[in-house]
């Protein structure tokens, strides 16, 4: 597209039908945003 | 929702639901701001002709552009997660790590420390091996058939207790192979207590290492000093960087705190990065009561936030020279991130991840130790305050009817439950200078994202 680059990004609406496995790490802010 | 906002010469829009990311023209950030003001595309075309935006041909290809994403998800779409957090009370969860809290003494006398010099408001008290062990135990009795399982040896400052945390990591060696599990340790220390044998050790066994400094030799020594009053900065700085000079490629966290006394953080972060030679950095803004002379103002957020921009910049310099850095809350990962459970979800505290006192008692996380109504239970009889983890396993960003409204909610889902406690006295609630922090931090990591893809100097390394 001319005017909008997307980058590539994890779509959460799929990640909702194949995520939850529960295999990430726990993760303290003092980061979630893991390696899946 | 959309979160549109514009850094370091970006026009950023983020789809929240879909977790899409859109670097935009001029013309294509005005039309996407006015169809979510709720305009029609009609409306949008006549406003856009009205302020000279573009010739027809081009609002004709933006609005083609924008509803060519709409139809594939990626922009303006619905948001249809909350009932995936209901769901989360009747999953089943495994402790997936502990926090072993093996010395509740220190050998600094830090004045800002949240853990109350570290003893955590109580009696200093060290763990012995029995209670670590039992731990471990726990560990491995509530974790089902995850593998690797993560243990923090915290305090307090946990080398004051070395020979125990030395002790623990042969006994979890000498059963994991058998338990079918994979050990992996954190060491969060001060730095004091330091030798060439905890530097061999920690470089063996520790999957990290998170070393306390503040930074500039005066910053460091305002509040992390010794009994006696002296500054440990002179000490520390040669031990951290022997030991992470023979760490190898191995994980390791500078990890400061910024105050309201060093709001100019960055220069503490560049003398780490150019004075000391540590590349792995990490600045936490103090936790303080309101009132506290250290702790940050409302006067100190547009510094913070002026900070937050010019870090990200010249990192994406020092990245373009061959020399970069990392700042922990800047590391994200869009493509491999965390899918939307975990999003809702949350940190872990209460049910995948405990503290565990010098004497066994469970607590949620290490910023709850010592709160007597949020003791779980302790290592021998398991978690017994079932509805407190309960509590806890819906204590997600659907839970905080703040978070509902923020286009950050789906990267922090819904911050620190701790923080939510000192700050608002529930777990439920926000601290919201810290989702003020959050977010800045968050638009300067996805805006270097945006220049990581699209600028050619950086997307060639």
């Amino acid at each position: 597209m001319e005017h909008i680059k997307t980058l590539n990004t994890r779509d959460l609406a799929q990640s909702a039908v194949n995520g939850g496995c529960g295999e990430c790490q726990t993760s303290c802010q003092s980061g979630i945003a893991q390696q899946c | 929702m959309i979160h549109q906002y514009r850094l370091n010469g970006y026009n950023m829009v983020l789809d929240v639901p879909s977790g899409s990311i859109h670097v935009v023209d001029e013309l294509s950030f005005r039309a996407i701001e006015l169809l979510d003001q709720g305009l029609s595309q009609e409306e949008v075309r006549a406003r856009l002709s009205e302020e000279k935006l573009g010739e027809k041909e081009e609002l004709l290809s933006v609005l083609s552009d924008i509803e060519e994403l709409k139809a594939r998800g990626r922009l303006f779409s619905q948001e249809a997660y909350e009932e995936k957090a209901l769901d989360l009370k009747s999953r089943s969860t495994v402790v997936k790590a502990l926090c072993l809290h093996v010395a509740h003494t220190c050998n600094l006398n830090c004045e800002y420390c949240f853990a109350a010099q570290g003893k955590f408001h109580g009696q200093a008290a060290l763990m012995s091996f029995e209670t670590g062990k039992r731990a471990l135990d726990f560990l491995i009795e509530n974790s089902g058939t995850r593998r690797n399982l993560e243990v923090d040896f915290f305090g307090g400052e946990p080398l004051m207790n070395f020979g125990v945390c030395k002790d623990l990591v042969a006994y979890a060696r000498s059963i994991e192979k058998e338990k079918g599990k994979n050990f992996r340790f954190t060491l969060t220390t001060n730095g004091v207590g330091i030798t060439d044998e905890v530097i061999e050790w920690a470089n063996r066994e520790c999957y990290n290492v998170v070393l306390s400094l503040d930074g500039r030799k005066e910053v460091n020594d305002r509040f992390r000093k010794d009994s006696t009053g002296a500054g440990s900065y002179d000490r520390i700085v040669p031990l951290f960087q022997k030991l992470v000079a023979n760490r190898g490629d191995k994980n390791y966290y500078m990890r400061g705190t910024f105050t309201h006394y060093n709001t100019d953080f960055t220069n503490d972060l560049f003398h780490m990065a150019d004075d000391l030679g540590f590349t792995e950095l990490s600045m936490e803004p103090v936790v303080a009561k309101k009132g506290d002379p250290c702790a940050l103002t409302e006067e100190d957020l547009p510094v913070l936030f002026e900070q937050y921009e010019l870090l990200a910049k010249d990192m994406l310099r020092r990245e373009r020279e061959g020399k970069p850095i990392t700042f922990y809350h800047y590391m994200i990962d869009l493509a491999h991130g965390p899918c939307i459970y975990k999003r809702i979800s949350g940190c872990g505290s209460g049910t995948e991840y405990m503290a565990v006192t010098p004497w066994g008692d469970l607590y949620p996380c290490h910023q709850f130790v010592g709160e007597e109504k949020y003791k779980l239970g302790d290592i021998w009889q398991g978690v017994t305050n079932t509805a407190l983890r309960d509590e806890f396993k819906l204590c997600n960003v659907y839970a905080r009817p703040a978070c509902q409204d923020c286009w950050a909610k789906f990267y922090c889902s819904g911050g620190c439950a701790a923080n939510a406690l000192h700050a608002q006295g529930d777990i439920h609630g926000i601290y919201e200078y810290g989702c003020e922090l959050f977010r800045k931090r968050m638009e300067c990591a996805l805006m270097m994202k945006a220049a990581q893809a699209l600028d050619p100097e950086l997307a060639e390394k």
